[in-house]
């Protein structure tokens, strides 16, 4: 079980946590302006990459609210958390 | 050199050792056709390529050892009786290759067909499951209802108390379901494609894909040097995203870790392959006598083939619960594997954006019950240069078309 830590209530064990996909994926500002490529694109591309993954997390069971978070998809290891609106740390 | 009633009598007597069952030779450095990965899916599409199609000069391509990846972590259930007639069709078109596979590999894969037996759990379970019956009939694919009574008298240790948090109120039986020895069918695909030519390389990772000037693919970049060829395959489960990225194309894919375990053997307790998608068990007996756990994926995308033991464990208060008799069996390995899953469920069989790139990736949870029907099409496919008529609706235009194959009835574990 991974421990995140909530940017507001801190450290806790994974299962207060409710997972949300890959981060930082704006939806298009006009929808019918885009071709349907880069709708298809928003929809449903995933990076998925084996490594530094920026995801999103809602603390469901705890303050209920949705931050960022970056972790290492094959140690699981969560590197950092952030609030939502902010840029990942590089 | 064929297997027989004389030969296995032979060895037996004589304790003479048995040859290598394929070969392994050393990379050459053009192929008419690449295959990436080398599990059961990967070794079908060669064996299908070389058998069916004429194609002879074909490397397989693995980066670890054959059937080291989903192929030996899953839990070898067998069964067609999927809703919508799109996967239907695929599946039944696997279950039929099923049928006849050990002889026409001339290996045995130990296709069991012992009935694979869903439990309803719910009025709403009742309902999904007998329309399931229904489009199943209508497809000519055999599944049938069971009342409570039935479904104990078809798995006597199964626990049909009323008093249970999740009562069984019928279930829904695929007889020509069941299961298979999946590191046989590695071994089986890989020999018979071997004897037809193939040459499979093990302990060679893909680490590029080099495209000429048209776009087109040309080579592959591999641990093991360049080895060129205009048609690629690429059939790496949980890796596809990573591959696919090295030729530029994104996929609509996310990669969790599937975890399954074993208890210790015991003496045959349990006739059938039970399945319980609303409180999430996932149970059959082996022929070395362990029962064989299916559990769940982790919430979030991985590569690590491991999982949270909170996922083993809501499975295995599941099965608890199901199975009174079984509540004093020990566990004795627990593993993941890393499945790719996509937003629909269903795979993706097919063409890519890149001329000369194939992928069939996308299994999610439940692969191995396709292996045969998803190399032959995908086989078809990369020979032809066009979907298989089955395959054709699996394509990855779908998820820009908006034809989705929204598939409930795959393997509830990812839902």
């Amino acid at each position: 079980m991974l421990l995140i830590e909530c940017p507001w209530c801190g450290v806790r064990p994974e299962n207060e946590f409710h997972y949300g996909g890959e981060a930082h994926i704006a939806r298009p500002a006009d929808p019918a302006a885009v071709d349907d490529a880069a709708w298809t694109d928003f929809l449903y591309m995933r990076t998925n990459p084996k490594g530094r993954h920026a995801e999103r997390w809602r603390h469901i069971h705890g303050c209920g609210r949705f931050f960022n978070g970056v972790r290492d998809t094959v140690s699981d290891r969560v590197l950092s958390t952030y609030q939502p609106g902010e840029l990942p740390p590089s | 050199m064929r297997f027989s009633i004389y030969s296995l009598l032979r060895h037996a007597v004589t304790g003479a050792g048995w040859p290598e069952q394929w070969r392994s030779p050393e990379p050459k450095v053009a192929y008419d056709v690449v295959i990436v990965g080398g599990g059961g899916h990967g070794l079908a599409t060669a064996y299908y390529l070389a058998r069916e199609h004429g194609v002879r000069n074909i490397a397989v391509l693995e980066r670890g050892w054959l059937g080291g990846g989903n192929t030996g972590r899953n839990t070898t259930i067998i069964r067609s009786n999927y809703l919508w007639d799109a996967s239907a069709a695929l599946y039944e078109h696997a279950l039929k290759l099923w049928e006849g596979l050990a002889q026409e590999l001339n290996y045995n894969v130990m296709y069991s067909p012992r009935g694979v037996m869903m439990l309803a759990h719910s009025v709403h379970d009742v309902q999904v499951f007998k329309r399931h019956v229904h489009a199943n009939r209508l497809q000519g694919i055999d599944n049938e209802w069971l009342t409570t009574e039935q479904a104990q008298a078809f798995c006597p240790p199964l626990n049909v108390s009323e008093s249970l948090r999740y009562p069984v109120l019928g279930a829904a039986l695929q007889r020509r379901g069941g299961v298979a020895r999946h590191d046989a069918v590695a071994w089986g695909y890989a020999r018979a494609a071997s004897a037809l030519g193939v040459d499979i390389i093990q302990n060679c990772e893909v680490t590029g894909i080099v495209r000429g000037s048209s776009g087109a693919v040309n080579a592959v970049e591999t641990t093991r040097g360049r080895i060129a060829a205009t048609k690629v395959g690429v059939v790496a489960a949980g890796h596809t995203s990573v591959v696919m990225a090295m030729a530029g194309v994104r996929m609509p894919l996310e990669s969790y870790p599937l975890q399954a375990l074993v208890s210790e053997p015991v003496k045959p307790v349990l006739p059938c392959v039970v399945m319980s998608n609303s409180i999430h068990a996932y149970i059959s007996q082996s022929d070395k006598g362990e029962l064989v756990i299916g559990a769940g994926t982790d919430a979030y995308t991985s590569y690590s083939q491991a999982g949270g033991l909170h996922v083993a464990e809501h499975t295995l208060e599941a099965i608890c619960e199901l199975f009174p008799t079984f509540r004093r069996l020990r566990m004795l390995r627990n593993w993941g594997g890393i499945v790719d899953v996509t937003p629909d469920r269903s795979p993706i069989i097919g063409l890519t954006p890149v001329p000369g790139l194939f992928v069939n990736c996308g299994w999610g949870t439940g692969g191995f019950k396709a292996t045969p029907g998803s190399g032959h099409v995908f086989a078809a496919t990369m020979a032809r240069g066009e979907p298989h008529p089955i395959a054709a609706p699996f394509s990855l235009e779908r998820f820009r078309t908006g034809a989705l194959i929204d598939e409930a009835a795959a393997a509830a574990v990812a839902h």
